[in-house]
């Protein structure tokens, strides 16, 4: 008869990928590149708000865009169009975020030399890429004013992961009763850490401030 | 709502620790599972049978999941509460100054497993 012993272990399921994170965060430190990790819900403007983004950065930083979606290849065409750096798609086959090994297969199809900033767009989703460090230098979100500003009390460790919260479509404020103030003091419940900027992707309102967080973030992890 | 993603690192872990150990085969796996992980345990189960057929040490491995209840404390009135009822705030003094005690561990706790036989004489 087989002898059956058990063997305790009492580890994280996320460590592995953790330790895959540290890794490949290193990696990038060494090589000079700076990876943001931009998430948000379906549909709150990531594109857009990159797209005048990367322009905003033109000719002070190289950038490279990873897009992960489930399926098609339409976000990493329209970046391609409108910036013209270099762009590609991720499919997560049906996963429902990113992991670190993704983000490192990813990475591995970008001309990394001369790149400063590397953007991966997460899948739009505000729950389950917050479980999954990507090894990211740091992590940022959008959130858009028609979902509301009570977001950062339903899906609390998205915004306690968050290094910055971009507020974006501020022009439709108005519309829509979302209450800016309380939206931040609620973000600063979870992450008192956090730092908040409002735009407006598509009046450019707001792009300069996000553009310069980026710089100031870039030379800094280049100095270390 | 990523259930197969982290049934997958579950297996890639255990199958690392099956290899570390020299097991030939792991009947069960115990994970710790907090009441405010995210993670749903009826899928998890489900996700879990589905994907250990295509491995081979772990092809007939039980995943036995325990609860762990989700506990927040106050830092104002030093009191414990149940997360899930109450979320972020005190039902004792309404304070919102009060973090998450228990509730989110998501733990291999133990594996159960049936050795390789010890190699015949010397190497």
């Amino acid at each position: 008869m087989d002898e059956i012993r058990v063997i305790e272990i009492k580890k994280s399921i996320f460590e592995d990928n953790d330790r895959d994170a540290d890794r490949l965060r290193e990696d990038l430190r060494k090589k000079g590149v700076f990876l943001l990790n931009l998430m948000s819900s379906p549909g709150s403007g990531k594109t857009t708000t990159l797209i005048k983004t990367i322009n905003a950065l033109k000719g002070q930083l190289n950038i490279a865009v990873m897009e992960a979606d489930i399926d098609s290849d339409v976000d990493a065409k329209k970046i391609l169009e409108a910036t013209g750096v270099q762009s590609i798609q991720l499919h997560t086959g049906g996963m429902c975020h990113l992991d670190a090994e993704m983000t490192r297969q990813g990475l591995d199809n970008l001309d990394l030399d001369d790149v400063d900033l590397a953007i991966l767009e997460n899948v739009g989703n505000l729950v389950c890429p917050a479980e999954f460090d990507t090894g990211s230098s740091k992590n940022c979100m959008i959130l858009s004013v028609p979902e509301g500003h009570d977001k950062p009390l339903k899906y609390p460790l998205m915004f306690s992961i968050c290094d910055l919260v971009l507020v974006n479509k501020i022009d439709v404020m108005p519309y829509f009763d979302f209450d800016l103030a309380l939206c931040e003091k609620y973000i600063h419940m979870r992450n008192p850490k956090a730092q908040v900027i409002p735009i407006c992707a598509k009046t450019g309102e707001g792009i300069d401030k996000f553009a310069a967080w980026l710089k100031d973030q870039v030379k800094k992890w280049k100095e270390n | 709502m990523h259930e197969l993603g982290v049934v997958f690192h579950c297996i890639k872990e255990v199958n690392e620790i099956a290899a570390e150990n020299n097991v030939a085969r792991v009947n069960s796996v115990t994970i710790q599972l907090g009441e405010v992980s995210t993670v749903i345990p009826e899928l998890f189960d489900d996700c879990w049978n589905w994907a250990v057929k295509k491995e081979t040490v772990l092809k007939d491995a039980k995943v036995h999941i325990e609860r762990v209840d989700a506990i927040t404390f106050c830092e104002d009135c030093k009191q414990e509460y149940p997360t899930v009822k109450y979320g972020k705030t005190c039902p004792y003094c309404s304070s919102l100054n009060t973090y998450l005690v228990q509730g989110n561990e998501f733990l291999i706790k133990e594996i159960e497993v049936v050795d390789n036989p010890p190699a015949g004489d010397g190497k």
